[in-house]
């Protein structure tokens, strides 16, 4: 019997699988289709402090081995998800769930942070800032390590729970950002978020998304994503949430040994809505072919040697 | 929703860039006219959605026009060739408030879920009047199928090779005694429909999307009662949701 099991600062998972936030909702539509309880955990749709309906569409555009979103943090704020989607997850998912935070601005981080914090149903508050598809916010907290710090130290005086910052692949210098997050007090770091880019209509000879740009996710990213996992396990000690492009069993494998200590599936979800199921079943065949007896032993194994 | 095989049986053009295709495979998730399926075409990331057009218990059908690569590779699909599908999806219409004299107003690719709401609709005895619009003569396809099901077929083509010249719009401008309408087109044609006339109807949206069943907010439309989904809340909405 091989052992799947990892550990989040302090929270036990009894696998690394977690969907990711923005392909997922708060479960409901696939709560229909299989038990949550056989996830890791799963980080809930983005959340701000007032309900948001995101950008104009089209928000979607498809490319080569994955696609665009300018959704924009579409969500129904943080006092409905609390008042609604919480008690639905605590009917649904019976596992500390990750709530991730966005904002614009430092103050509404540490509102929403406040409030989740005492929501028992939390285990992990993931911060987001790190969304490229709004303006005045999102992501221009984590394109500079002061501004990322800053933020980190706010919502850590807030909260009691294990902060993880999700930052963008968008910078110069990924490490420096998360060495910036660590020095704030973070409790660990999840990347990446989204790679900025863009589609143009060949007829009407404008850009695809309304948007102008969007963020690009799926398999063509994995590559991007596991560099950056990788740099990024060499600069900081606090464990990393790895994800871009996580399709199947081996890209699990291949994101821990580049130093993941768990991840989330995030487009494979929306193309496959059985994907994070699926990659859960599969895994325990995928260690026993690449002759591993428990997953938590091969977290940044590729940096050995 | 439902995830599953498909074989297909039948995938031939019916009019200029029209195809249709019968898929062998389950239909039980398909429970009102105007849903759709989401299409795993091999070599493309996302999948493809597309109304459905009628059902059968083994089989599936459904009429697509091709607008890109995907709906290209489509139709180069052969007999026999297996597809990925998640069936099911979205509201439909709802058949409740028709009257006995509904129309049902389609526009280009917007025409296939309306067949098999006629047939509904005919079923319940009542008289469905259909009004399908195209740009020329040789887009059209179907008419003759709607009215072997005793449908009241208009036909308008924008460029006037076959029957009334110009919208739809222009013909339902001439009908009377209409008790409600049905609609599924591209959206000037639909804000047209609401523009040109106090009935009170359903209405299909289109919209570019990711997921097909709700989860990544790709395909939001704004209504009165809020952001909803066109892939889950929809594809139908009622014309007092959409406020036009």
């Amino acid at each position: 019997m091989v052992n799947t099991e990892v550990t989040l600062s302090g929270l036990m998972l009894s696998n690394p699988v977690i969907p990711a936030s923005g392909t997922f909702g708060y479960g409901r539509e696939f709560s229909e289709l299989y038990d949550l309880d056989i996830l890791g955990s799963f980080s809930f749709k983005g959340t701000t402090k007032e309900p948001r309906t995101g950008n104009q569409a089209p928000r979607i555009a498809e490319t080569e081995g994955g696609m665009l979103n300018a959704v924009g943090l579409q969500n129904p704020g943080i006092h409905e998800v609390i008042d609604r989607e919480i008690p639905f997850i605590r009917e649904v998912f019976h596992k500390p769930v990750i709530a991730n935070i966005s904002g614009f601005s430092e103050e509404e981080y540490v509102y929403c942070c406040s409030l989740i914090d005492k929501v028992p149903e939390v285990g992990i508050i993931e911060v987001n800032i790190s969304c490229p598809n709004v303006h005045n916010g999102g992501m221009s907290f984590g394109t500079d390590p002061k501004s990322a710090k800053r933020v980190t130290e706010a919502v850590k005086r807030v909260t009691t729970k294990p902060v993880y910052m999700k930052l963008t692949p968008n910078v110069t210098d990924i490490a420096s950002i998360a060495k910036a997050c660590e020095e704030g007090g973070a409790d660990g770091i999840s990347l990446i978020n989204t790679l900025l880019a863009m589609r143009i209509d060949l007829k009407k000879r404008k850009p695809l998304l309304a948007n102008r740009t969007g963020g690009l996710s799926g398999g063509a990213i994995f590559p991007v994503a596991l560099r950056m996992v990788y740099d990024v396990y060499e600069a900081v000690k606090i464990p990393i949430i790895g994800m871009g492009g996580i399709s199947s069993a081996e890209d699990v494998i291949e994101m821990m040994l580049a130093g993941a200590t768990a991840v989330e599936i995030g487009a494979a979800n929306l193309v496959d809505p059985y994907a994070s199921r699926d990659i859960i079943r599969q895994l325990p065949f995928t260690m026993k072919k690449l002759g591993i007896d428990s997953l938590s032993e091969i977290i940044g194994g590729a940096h050995n040697g | 929703m439902k995830k599953s095989d498909y074989t297909i049986i039948e995938n031939r053009l019916l009019a200029r860039n029209t195809y249709m295709m019968v898929l062998r495979g389950d239909s039980t998730q398909f429970t009102a006219p105007g849903q759709f399926m989401n299409v795993s075409v091999e070599g493309f990331y996302l999948r493809r959605p597309i109304s459905v057009c009628d059902w059968s218990p083994s089989t599936v059908t459904m009429i697509y026009k091709t607008v890109g690569r995907g709906t290209e590779k489509m139709a180069a699909l052969k007999e026999g060739t297996v597809l990925n599908i998640l069936t099911g999806l979205g509201n439909g219409y709802d058949l409740s408030p028709s009257g006995d004299r509904p129309v049902l107003i389609g526009g280009g690719a917007g025409i296939p879920p309306l067949f098999r709401l006629a047939k509904e609709l005919i079923r319940e005895g009542k008289k469905p009047q259909v009004i399908l619009g195209y740009n020329s003569k040789d887009e059209i396809f179907f008419e003759d199928e709607f009215i072997a099901i005793g449908a009241d077929v208009t036909v308008t083509t924008a460029d006037g090779s076959v029957g009334i010249k110009g919208f739809v719009t222009d013909a339902l401008k001439q009908m009377e005694g209409l008790t409600y309408f049905y609609a599924c087109g591209p959206i000037p044609m639909l804000k047209a429909i609401c523009t040109g006339t106090d009935l009170d109807g359903q209405l299909s949206l289109e919209e570019r999307m990711g997921c097909g069943f709700g989860a990544c907010m790709g395909c939001t439309v704004i209504t009165a009662s809020g952001a909803k989904r066109v892939c889950k809340d929809g594809p139908v909405f009622r014309r007092e949701e959409l406020g036009w």
